[in-house]
């Protein structure tokens, strides 16, 4: 019996296509792409299972490193710039504004912290710095910084964060939060890496029935 | 396979006494090119975060000096959860004094075991009323930041409604202390 002839096809397959489809995505990638900045002070944020997103806008940012340093930063320069006014009007402190204005963090006691706005941006390095005196409730400058930006916010919508290391001290946190409560600062928010809820808990099972969490 | 072909459509005649340029091909192999781009968007894929940073919410109650102000806990509702460090909990319900402190005071870990403190908030949950349900949270000097917080998402895991930080007193330091002590031995 004869067999009927299977057609030899051919085994090339045109790749540009292909090609050009990986390039796309790859372009896609290195544009969207946010490299992390390096950033200057390292804090390892706890997981909780919160799902609110941390706000972007209006934040003030208080920093705890793992040697319970404190850290105090804020995005909104016409605050800033206010405060770094009343700072030289109240204390004399004689700071650049602008450069208060420019600076990605404030890491220095009132003393020093003209100094410390000396060092080029780069340059300012956590550990190296001494950090804002926190440490009892005679000397703690955060209640002067936080009085400070409860003035300049006056009352408009801001977003206290509190962000610290996994394996900073409690009593960091808790002068931080000694320093809030002098100001009637009762409302915070804590930035964590976000993590999925264990499987069987009440959360969990309000989650799977759709209830929104808080 | 995987090539361009580039060589332009069929020859055309060339006219007489013209030399024939020898013909190189003009097909590339793309897949080594090919390679490399997905090698590359693996890269990128892997490195763009995201997962944004979320935020926890916490409020604070306000200090006040004047006793009919502040909320008073009913005593058989009351869930005490004391941090020491290494990561230890200790709990205790309602008042601790002296005469039950050897019973009532017990310590637990972070896991979701038997003996960790999720099962123990859900045991105290499930026999209180929830109007009397409060868990006061009350971290020593030892413990890290991220038990404070660890412990905080465990109220929102258990959906704990009422809970509050508190300062620890210098009694139950010393019971610590001692449990710490104890359990090294």
């Amino acid at each position: 019996m004869g067999r009927p002839k299977i057609a030899r096809k051919s085994t090339n397959i045109d790749m540009t296509a292909m090609c050009d489809v990986a390039f796309l995505l790859l372009s896609f990638f290195i544009l969207t792409t946010k490299f992390k900045p390096a950033e200057a002070i390292t804090v390892v944020t706890p997981n909780s299972v919160s799902s609110k997103p941390a706000p972007e806008k209006d934040f003030v940012l208080v920093t705890i490193d793992k040697d319970g340093k404190v850290f105090f930063s804020m995005d909104d320069e016409t605050k800033k710039a206010f405060i770094a006014e009343s700072l030289n009007n109240t204390r004399n402190l004689g700071l650049n504004v602008n450069a208060f204005k420019k600076a990605g963090f404030i890491g220095a006691p009132f003393s020093q912290l003209s100094q410390f706005l000396a060092i080029p941006e780069d340059q300012r390095k956590g550990a190296a710095l001494p950090g804002i005196p926190c440490k009892d409730s005679v000397n703690n400058e955060m209640v002067e910084w936080f009085r400070l930006v409860k003035t300049a916010y006056n009352g408009q919508k801001m977003n206290l964060l509190l962000k610290g290391d996994n394996s900073s001290k409690y009593p960091a946190f808790k002068n931080v939060v000694a320093a809030l409560k002098k100001n009637d600062l009762l409302k915070f928010q804590m930035v964590t890496n976000p993590e999925s809820a264990p499987a069987g808990t009440e959360l969990y099972k309000k989650q799977m029935s759709g209830e929104k969490s808080k | 396979m995987a090539e361009m072909d580039t060589s332009g459509g069929g020859g055309h005649k060339k006219g007489p006494g013209v030399k024939k340029a020898k013909k190189l091909s003009t097909r590339v192999d793309l897949t080594p090119m090919v390679d490399l781009g997905f090698l590359l968007i693996t890269f990128f894929i892997f490195t763009t975060t995201m997962s944004q940073p979320t935020a926890l919410n916490l409020y604070l109650p306000k200090d006040t000096d004047k006793p009919e102000e502040q909320n008073k806990a009913k005593e058989s509702g009351a869930f005490t959860i004391l941090l020491g460090k290494d990561n230890h909990v200790f709990y205790y319900e309602g008042i601790l004094d002296n005469s039950n402190a050897s019973t009532n005071f017990k310590s637990a870990n972070f896991g979701s075991g038997e003996d960790g403190i999720r099962t123990a908030i859900l045991k105290k949950k499930s026999t209180t009323n929830p109007e009397d349900f409060v868990v006061v949270i009350k971290p020593s000097d030892d413990c890290e930041y991220k038990n404070v917080v660890d412990i905080l998402d465990e109220m929102a895991i258990n959906v704990v409604k009422r809970y509050a930080l508190v300062d620890i007193s210098d009694v139950e330091v010393q019971l610590i202390k001692a449990t710490e002590a104890s359990a090294v031995k």
